[in-house]
């Protein structure tokens, strides 16, 4: 993702707090103690103000009721964030953490923010506000030391109270300190935070705090909000993505009654109160189109790649690749080839528009609500004031859920029609629009003396992605090289659109590097394990390799037909390790996995329920695009059209998993949304070897891939 | 020709009249306003638009209205009774069994079913009875464990 370069900033830069004069803000907000923070780059933010003060991209409030409010443009999907969040703040500013309330992504309570991606959340976000939850606590003793009068010294915060440290009765709530304030405080400087013995809340298990609504129901999601007089879109779709409408024939949908047809803007769609009277009127319209064919196709993808990736840039390099080659005594090269996967939420893209004098009100499942905003006011040519994006679920997103497609469309179809619009893609849809994890060709030269040292490096990724590539071993010879982004900017190589997905490109630059090192190993005789400690020279991957192969035990005792793979990798600042026990059925193919040890170094773990359930649910969403997930087309035309082809991880596959964090509560936090998913390819491409003697080197490894590569 | 079905949800007897056949999704969605009944693929692979049709669990997207004539239905809003959590809901809640959420209502009614069947599953059992519920954030293991809890608590005395 090319702007977390701008995002590669620690907060030391940050000034002593001083008081800021914003009436307005506060009259808005009402009374009570304003604490706002930066979290990300300024410039960007600069350049992006709109009607909130723009120096701060975040702020909590702490009303005169005593409630604490969190405004943050950051979204819920599924990650957790709106609990560890939560959990920051609780910490530093000493009260439970029920009683705090989450604003999320509402583009008029909140401040701008770009969106949620990229495993920053925790990392960017966290720091800051762990500043400002502090600094507010020192404003509440400093003002009870006034009320009370008792020095500073003698006050002690807990709970949301100050009291009085040699008399506990002699105490006075938030809430009281708050009334009648109107204090606006930006955080411009070092606020020393909690040591990590003093945290309480932070690091210590907490339950989701939207678990209550998500069972009963009751959360809303952008397809639950319901208005007076709403109408269901369809939308007319090519059959592929460069298809031209020669003809359109609209008089089928003359039977129809109380249907609002559209038909400007090259956008042909049927409105109607029932999505059922929608959807068979939109079967209605005959059309012809004009579509090229096209001989990429999910078969021919990689060839074409190769034959079109545009020239490589050198994002890492040392040594001399020729000394590395006359070092070497053994050469593996490889190639490694990865398709199309999908990002496939349960939630499909969806939306719901009203306009209502001369304001745009949306609800729509997206990661980035704030650039929505700008898209809406750009699409539908209405003031960005005058557009509102409001807080709602979102069912799932894994980088899909940046493209708003649909919340233009919802937009769209409100102004033409007058009317609240719900655009609700169909998996059909969902599969067709989406920005498909890139397609990618890795190709690796490596060298290695006989006893096992790794002499060359010459590495190059196709039209996948940086992210990952880096290699991070004691290699004295090696490039790195990138060709093509993957994903940012209009590429020619990929044939529709296509994005960032869930650790983008890490997972097949990850696959390969990681396949390599074990085709390596076992070049040199050696056990992967040994071998990978052998050439490593960051301390932080050895030790994590050492925990991991404690954790797992014994490998000498398989059963036939099984076997066990390693593989370790960086992302998100967090270092991980997977190792896989796998089942081969040698007959057919079919590898099932076992069990699945993860052990990860993420820093100081904010919610180590919810991190271990992130890593869960990346091992079991992992397992996907390692077995089964590969979109299939031809050109842009997209035959995927829903889950009856296209195989999501099911119960059944379910390996035994167990995870586990290094205690590193002195560092700080990393990501934690995304590193665990990076491993599943190799790990299980390298257990799949050590059980049968089949290398595989084409992801997804279909039993047909696993069959195709048994040795013999 | 408007013809009204009558129906049993949620424990209240409703009707619907119509002027042609519905899925039965959309008319808990729209007409009941019980969106807790979520769409995910329409052709009833997914199992989020899960609701019980006489503790049988069934897939909404799938099931014209007139088929429920009769019948009884109980959508996830219908399973807390007076703002008490199920059990089976709690169960949920107490191993994070809950991601993204869109997929766990239609979750707890595939178990409730599951469990209405057999209330003392193996974990084979388990999984044979969710298998055809999907999950894309990968919460599955949590799942388990909260129908795990679910049985225990059947099997303890409480009452599905």
């Amino acid at each position: 993702m090319k702007n977390t370069r701008h995002l590669k900033k620690d907060f030391k830069d940050i000034k002593s707090p001083s008081d800021i004069d914003r009436r307005d803000f506060l009259k808005y907000l009402g009374g009570g103690i304003v604490i706002a923070f930066t979290a990300g780059d300024s410039v960007l933010l600069a350049q992006r103000r709109r009607e909130m003060p723009s120096d701060f991209n975040a702020y909590l409030l702490i009303e005169e009721s005593g409630n604490v409010k969190l405004f943050t443009g950051k979204i819920e999907m599924g990650q957790g964030v709106i609990t560890s969040l939560a959990q920051m703040l609780a910490d530093e500013l000493d009260v439970k953490l029920d009683s705090i309330e989450m604003i999320m992504g509402d583009t008029d309570r909140c401040p701008w923010d770009m969106g949620t991606f990229g495993s920053m959340t925790t990392r960017f976000f966290g720091p800051p506000l762990r500043a400002a939850g502090a600094e507010a606590r020192a404003t509440l003793i400093k003002l009870a030391s006034e009320k009370l009068d008792i020095p500073e010294s003698r006050l002690q915060a807990s709970e949301g109270v100050v009291y009085d440290r040699t008399d506990r009765n002699n105490s006075i709530t938030y809430g009281e300190l708050a009334k009648g304030q109107k204090i606006a405080k930006i955080i411009e400087g070092e606020v020393p935070v909690k040591s990590p013995s003093e945290l309480k809340i932070m690091g210590s298990e907490a339950l989701r705090q939207d678990s209550v609504e998500k069972v009963t129901g009751r959360a809303k999601y952008a397809g639950d909000i319901q208005l007076p007089g709403m109408l269901y879109a369809r939308i007319l779709r090519p059959p592929s993505h460069d298809s031209k409408l020669k003809s359109v024939d609209l008089s089928g949908l003359e039977r129809f009654s109380d249907l609002k047809v559209v038909n400007e803007d090259e956008m042909i769609a049927v409105l109607h109160a029932s999505p059922d009277v929608a959807a068979e009127a939109i079967n209605a319209v005959d059309t012809v189109y004009d579509t090229p064919r096209s001989s990429i196709t999910q078969e021919t993808i990689f060839d074409h790649i190769k034959k079109n990736a545009p020239e490589g840039e050198a994002v890492d390099s040392g040594g001399d690749l020729k000394k590395g080659m006359e070092e070497s005594e053994i050469l593996v090269e490889r190639e490694y080839l990865d398709g199309y996967v999908a990002h496939a939420p349960i939630e499909p893209h969806t939306a719901t528009a009203m306009i209502e004098n001369g304001h745009i009100y949306l609800w729509g499942s997206t990661q980035t609500p704030f650039p929505a905003k700008d898209e809406v006011a750009e699409a539908i040519d209405f003031d960005p004031e005058k557009v509102h994006v409001r807080q709602v679920f979102v069912g799932g997103g894994f980088g899909g859920k940046s493209a708003n497609g649909q919340i233009i469309e919802a937009a769209q179809l409100a102004k033409i029609t007058g009317k609240p619009v719900q655009v609700a893609w169909t998996r059909e849809e969902e599969f067709f629009y989406d920005t498909y994890r890139p397609a990618g060709v890795v190709k690796i030269k490596s060298g290695l003396t006989s006893d096992g040292l790794i002499k060359l490096w010459d590495y190059g990724v196709l039209c996948a992605g940086e992210r990952g590539s880096q290699q991070f071993y004691n290699i004295p010879h090696h490039v790195t090289k990138v060709h093509g982004s993957g994903w940012s900017g209009r590429s020619s190589v990929h044939p529709f659109r296509v994005g960032a997905w869930r650790a983008p490109a890490n997972n097949t630059n990850t696959f390969a590097r990681e396949s390599q090192i074990d085709i390596m190993a076992h070049e040199a005789g050696m056990d992967p394990l040994e071998f990978r400690l052998k050439n490593l020279g960051d301390e932080k991957m050895a030790g994590l390799l050492r925990l991991i192969g404690e954790k797992f035990g014994r490998r000498d005792n398989l059963p036939e037909d099984h076997g066990v793979g390693l593989s370790c990798g960086i992302d998100a600042g967090t270092y991980v390790a997977l190792m896989a026990e796998v089942k081969v059925e040698k007959s057919t193919g079919k590898v099932k996995i076992i069990r699945v040890v993860c052990v990860q170094d993420m820093g100081l773990v904010i919610n180590p329920e919810g991190a271990i359930l992130q890593m869960e649910g990346c091992i079991t969403m992992g397992m996907g695009y390692v077995f089964s997930e590969d979109i299939e087309f031809e050109g842009s035309r997209i035959d995927t059209k829903n889950f009856d082809t296209y195989e999501l991880p099911k119960f059944s596959w379910l390996p035994e998993i167990e995870a586990y964090f290094v205690d590193a509560r002195n560092d700080p936090p990393q990501g934690g949304g995304e590193p665990a998913i990076i491993n599943m390819g190799a790990v299980v491409a390298n257990a799949i070897f050590d059980a049968c003697g089949a290398r595989v080197y084409q992801l997804p490894m279909t039993p047909a891939r696993v069959l195709a590569a048994m040795p013999g | 020709m408007d013809k009204a079905i009558h129906f049993t949800l949620n424990g209240e007897e409703v009707s619907f009249t119509m002027d042609r056949d519905y899925t039965l999704l959309w008319v808990l969605r729209n007409h009941f306003g019980l969106t807790g009944t979520k769409y995910g693929c329409g052709i009833g692979f997914c199992g989020s638009c899960t609701v019980l049709i006489d503790k049988e669990p069934v897939r909404s997207c799938s099931v014209p209205v007139s088929d429920v004539e009769g019948h009884r239905v109980v959508t996830i809003e219908g399973l807390s009774v007076n703002g008490e959590l199920h059990f089976l809901q709690e169960a949920f809640v107490k191993h994070d069994a809950t991601q993204c959420g869109y997929c766990t209502p239609g979750m707890i009614l595939t178990a409730y079913g599951l469990l209405a069947k057999n209330p003392d599953p193996t974990y084979d059992e388990i999984i044979e009875g969710m298998e055809d519920n999907l999950c894309r954030c990968g919460s599955h293991v949590r799942v388990i464990k909260a129908i795990q809890t679910a049985s225990e608590e059947i099997q303890g005395g409480k009452k599905l």
